[in-house]
């Protein structure tokens, strides 16, 4: 394999960034369910916190994990969306003629996701702290580890739901969006791990976000940082990542075996 | 002195379950030559291309491109390599230009404005440089699609029915246009094209296919003769109908 090249990266990233460039409407979009959310649970917490001993402990509970949630679905949509667009552009087959290596899609995706996901979620951060005066970078250094593991689980979710859509076609482009709301009962977003049913627990905690989520409960209830909670969900991140970083990379060498990198699209 | 072969390919294979696509190919493509791929629909000529270019995986047979083994080796030959092609789209929102300044970068092209601006003039898309690309008439899209493959000054372009979608006057331009590029930089050109006097015009060697095998190879005046036809038009005819050649047919 030849070595990986930053211009090429920043070449396809700047083809995402034209593509936003060019519509506002795609502009106001990232923004406007993180914010739609953020506003209907910032109404729940006010009401609840009168009626919650917990919630009056801890104010932002709920804000916190809707926020932190979204750079989860954010992360994972802004890779899978933005890959979908070279199917539905019938683009792909011209970019695995060019110079361009898979290895430097799937980190131009990222990139992307990345960029993506700071200003969708960053304009509901922003938007909380006049709206109900939360402000989420309370939570400290932390954050960054929360937010880099959901990151992380985002992308390789992301590069699963694009492997399989590449395997079969636009039509399991619904997966994107079903994927991780299939997993949101398991994270203990709103609710503690235990709360699940025993059987149900395991399964949870082989999901980074179960920790990530715990961890932000642990800063909010106990104001303690909990780095065992962190570095698991790290080390369950690597397997992920390296799960769907390989699982993509299979899905275009089937896709040459196939010919269907020349086909690709609606 | 003969040149150097730039495409070797050697019992080329390639097969869906049982259906043979390519069956067993093995041909050569000097330097700055102008090749031909020709054959009717379902043929084997655009899965040839797709291999030459590493977007599909051979079942067997050898492929070797500026001395570079495909697929293994691809990554080394791309930049080196271009490629048009009707199968292919550029992303439909962007405009012209964003679309070419993208693959510019993709393939390090240098001084990238004066680029599109010889690329915008030569293939007369100036006027539309900034309109969305989803936007362009076909034949405009046709001429996008060439100036993308024309970018980065290809040692080797492949094209896929470059003037399909054209009306003849600006085919005729765009003919014009590659064997201008051909003559200048030396390129070898490999086409798989149904317009069999653009083959006369610009190739110098042709390659057969039927049921994804060569039926027969030479020159356009060589085959014409062989065949005993008055025109490249009726060769295509007789092979795609599995006449052999000196065969008399009422």
């Amino acid at each position: 394999m030849n070595a990986i090249s930053p211009q090429r990266i920043g070449a396809l990233a700047l083809r995402y960034l034209y593509l936003l460039r060019g519509s506002w409407i795609r502009i106001v979009e990232l923004a406007y369910w993180p914010t739609v959310q953020m506003i209907l649970w910032g109404f729940i917490t006010q009401y609840l916190a009168g009626h919650s001993d917990v919630l009056h402990q801890a104010t932002g509970l709920l804000l916190s994990g809707v926020l932190l949630w979204d750079i989860l679905f954010r992360s994972q949509l802004g890779l899978s969306v933005v890959f979908f667009e070279e199917l539905h552009s019938r683009n792909l087959g011209q970019l695995f003629i060019s110079p361009l290596q898979p290895l430097e899609l799937i980190l131009a995706l990222m990139l992307v996701s990345l960029a993506r996901t700071l200003i969708g979620v960053g304009i509901a951060v922003l938007l909380a702290i006049p709206f109900y005066g939360f402000n989420l970078f309370a939570l400290g250094p932390p954050l960054i580890g929360f937010f880099l593991n959901l990151l992380l689980m985002g992308w390789a979710i992301g590069l699963l739901v694009s492997a399989l859509v590449l395997r079969y076609g636009m039509g399991a482009e619904s997966i994107a969006w079903a994927a991780i709301f299939a997993l949101a009962p398991l994270c203990g977003i709103y609710y503690p791990v235990a709360t699940l049913p025993g059987w149900l627990q395991p399964l949870s905690w082989a999901l980074p976000a179960s920790h990530v989520f715990e961890g932000m409960r642990a800063v909010l209830l106990d104001h303690a940082f909990r780095l065992d909670y962190l570095l698991y969900a790290l080390l369950l991140n690597a397997g992920y990542l390296g799960l769907g970083i390989g699982v993509f990379l299979a899905a275009i060498h089937q896709a040459r075996q196939r010919g269907s990198l020349l086909q690709s699209g609606e | 002195m003969t040149e150097p072969a730039v495409i070797q390919v050697e019992d080329l294979r390639k097969h869906y379950g049982p259906v043979q696509a390519v069956d067993g190919i093995s041909f050569s493509v000097a330097r700055s030559a102008t090749c031909a791929l020709l054959g009717g629909n379902g043929a084997g000529k655009t899965t040839t291309i797709a291999m030459l270019l590493g977007l599909l995986l051979p079942t067997g047979g050898q492929i070797r491109i500026l001395g570079e083994e495909v697929p293994r080796h691809r990554h080394r030959v791309l930049p080196r390599l271009n490629f048009s092609s009707p199968y292919l789209d550029l992303p439909q929102r962007l405009t012209v230009a964003e679309n070419l300044t993208v693959y510019a970068r993709l393939y390090g092209v240098r001084r990238i404005r004066e680029r599109l601006a010889v690329l915008g003039r030569d293939l007369d898309i100036d006027a539309f440089f900034k309109r969305p690309y989803g936007s362009l008439s076909a034949g405009q899209k046709t001429r996008v699609a060439l100036a993308k493959a024309l970018l980065n000054e290809p040692e080797i372009l492949l094209l896929d029915e470059p003037t399909a979608s054209l009306d003849p006057d600006t085919a005729d331009r765009m003919r014009g246009i590659l064997i201008d590029y051909q003559r200048r930089s030396g390129a070898t050109l490999l086409l798989a094209s149904h317009n069999m006097s653009e083959v006369e015009r610009l190739c110098d060697q042709v390659i057969m296919l039927r049921a994804g095998r060569i039926v027969a190879t030479g020159a356009p005046r060589e085959l014409i003769h062989r065949y005993g036809r008055k025109d490249m038009e009726e060769v295509f005819l007789d092979i795609a109908r599995g006449i052999q050649s000196g065969e008399v047919v009422e």
